[in-house]
């Protein structure tokens, strides 16, 4: 057996709390999942990056509003169908407020990041990126955010260039400058890094693009659960997020876009809502947000999104980065003193994500035999098969975190990486 | 509850970090590439087959313990056998790690019988029969690349 831990009195001497002003025993009650068994065990869930879990007041204002509000919305005099659109309006709001956006006009209900990037390259996108014309994004971005711009290249002709990053999983911030040419017309970058949780320097990407009028997209995906975001400080012209990743519902997420790029940009898709007035001969177009939003919404979605927001903001953005930050850096400690494990992303600011290999043993054997501890993590390539390419590994484990996760979950960790190595010893 | 060790037995384990027949074929006059898009499992697999008779075989690639092992102990099991008996026993093997029962005589598998237990995890199947999928494809000529997706 050689897979001890390099430095055993560390669980000795670290305390155990972590003095942040959080009461993660209190955090965790909210979470009635958190509370269940998995295979006999006590269920530790570090599979945040791929989904979050639900707190009550999420599960209850879905429940609710089914229950006692459920109406079509911006369509019916009726008290119900006026009390949906208010709730679905109040929803918008707490979006606003949440990312510190100037105007609700400026957020669009979408399923999800992905329909986000996907709208933008569909109508921003076929507008302004003509043959010869190029599209930059990074070496780390989730395929959701390669994929449509490739699907758009291909279709116009045009490039996609991708800024490379170093060892450690950060954006060379210089080879990113050099491919920002005339050609370029839009830049779509990740906040952070959902495959090595790296924090990519956003205002001096948003910066270099914007002196050569390029506008840019993040894909927020990842950071909007971890750090407080202001898209009118980052001055980004796209941000995109997922409610899920966010302990909101699945199946809702949100574009936010300047208001005179989303002005100018064509309609989505057609349909209800998004219109004015239609004719066999013309459809006027309604107005922003409602412009990009067809069909009848995902209205439970948005009031459950709001009423996480609601939640989020109680517990403050930053109380959680900070205990977060904990967490994750001791995360970071422990597992890089076991013998045999080997981070993959050690960039200096990182959130949410410790990314790890361990030697001989492939990330999918580690994954199964964590799951009989119940424990849960992802592994694979994290829809970001152009990272594992780039270091040269087909997989890894992935341990990502949520304010929930105390640190007694990571010495838990730490204890089923032994016994993986344990079997395979 | 599944145990570990029903899935982690001693023989996997050993293919796993020695796999046999791990290498090209010189002589091989058939391949095929089976990969799995979920993990990024990835085997190439290669055979010499002279008339109806699987004269040779081996295997690249990279993939976690239970595919790499297997795909080693196929290499042993199907060697020198007709095309035929190999479709056979991969049909046997398939029953085994779906359902944990072997048809009729467990005999028939021999030392595959070990991956019995993958029956207990369902998403681990996969991995089982990847190099199968992969050997099957090669035999049969398939010129695309097999997912097990």
């Amino acid at each position: 057996m050689n897979t001890v831990a390099k430095s055993p009195s560390t669980e000795s001497v670290r305390p155990r709390s972590t003095g942040a002003s959080l009461d993660v025993e209190k955090i965790r009650r909210d979470f009635p999942i958190l509370a269940r068994d998995v295979r006999g065990k006590q269920l530790i869930y570090l599979d945040n990056a791929a989904t979050s879990q639900k707190p009550r007041v999420v599960i209850d204002a879905i429940t609710r509003y089914y229950e006692q509000e459920n109406a079509n919305i911006h369509r019916g005099v009726h008290f119900l169908s006026e009390l949906a659109t208010s709730k679905h309006d109040r929803a918008r709001q707490a979006v606003r407020g949440f990312i510190n956006a100037a105007d609700v006009k400026e957020l669009i209900f979408v399923r999800g990041t992905t329909e986000a990037i996907n709208l933008v390259a569909q109508t921003y996108g076929r507008v302004n990126v003509g043959s010869a014309d190029e599209v930059l994004i990074t070496a780390m971005e989730h395929h959701s955010n390669i994929v449509p711009w490739q699907m758009l290249c291909d279709e116009k002709g045009a490039k996609l260039r991708v800024a490379p990053i170093n060892d450690a999983g950060e954006l060379i911030l210089d080879e990113f400058a050099k491919l920002l040419t005339s050609r370029t017309k839009i830049v779509a970058v990740a906040h952070v890094s959902n495959a090595l949780g790296t924090v990519n320097p956003l205002a001096e990407i948003i910066q270099l693009a914007h002196k050569k009028n390029i506008p840019v997209l993040v894909d927020g995906a990842q950071a909007v659960p971890h750090m407080k975001v202001d898209v009118q400080a980052l001055d980004c012209d796209f941000y995109t997020l997922s409610s899920h990743k966010m302990f909101g519902p699945m199946g809702i997420g949100v574009l936010y876009g300047k208001a005179h790029l989303l002005e100018a940009m064509p309609p989505y898709q057609g349909g209800g809502d998004m219109i004015s007035s239609v004719t066999f001969d013309k459809t006027i177009y309604n107005k922003l947000p409602f412009k990009f939003e067809a069909g009848t919404p995902d209205v439970a979605g948005a009031i459950g999104l709001g009423a996480a927001i609601d939640y989020l903001n109680a517990i403050g953005i930053d109380n959680i980065a900070k205990y977060e930050h904990e967490v994750v850096s001791y995360a970071t400690e422990r597992l890089s003193a076991l013998s045999g494990v080997r981070l993959i992303g050690t960039a200096k600011e990182r959130a949410g994500v410790v990314s790890f290999v361990i030697e001989n043993i492939h990330p999918h054997d580690v994954g199964t035999i964590l799951d009989q501890e119940g424990i849960a993590i992802r592994t694979g390539h994290h829809c970001a098969q152009p990272i594992m390419q780039r270091f040269g590994i087909p997989a890894t484990a992935r341990a990502s975190f949520a304010f929930y996760n105390t640190k007694e979950e990571v010495d838990a960790l730490v204890n089923g990486i032994i016994k993986v190595q344990e079997v395979f010893a | 509850m599944p145990e570990l060790r029903d899935l982690y037995q001693e023989v996997i384990l050993e293919h796993s970090k020695a796999p046999r027949n791990f290498h090209e074929l010189a002589q091989s006059n058939q391949k095929a590439e089976g990969f799995n898009p979920l993990c990024g499992d990835h085997f190439t697999v290669y055979v010499n087959v002279d008339g109806d008779s699987i004269q040779d075989i081996g295997f690249q690639g990279s993939g976690c313990a239970i595919s790499k092992a297997s795909a080693s102990m196929m290499t042993q099991a199907v060697k020198g056998k007709s095309k035929a008996e190999a479709k056979e026993l991969f049909d046997t093997f398939h029953k085994l790690v779906t359902t944990g029962e072997a048809n009729g005589d467990r005999d028939d598998l021999g030392k595959l019988a070990v991956f019995s237990g993958v029956s207990e995890f369902p998403v681990r199947v996969k991995c089982a029969t990847l190099a199968w999928h992969t050997l099957q494809a090669a035999l049969e000529g398939k010129q695309e690349k097999i997912s097990t997706e």
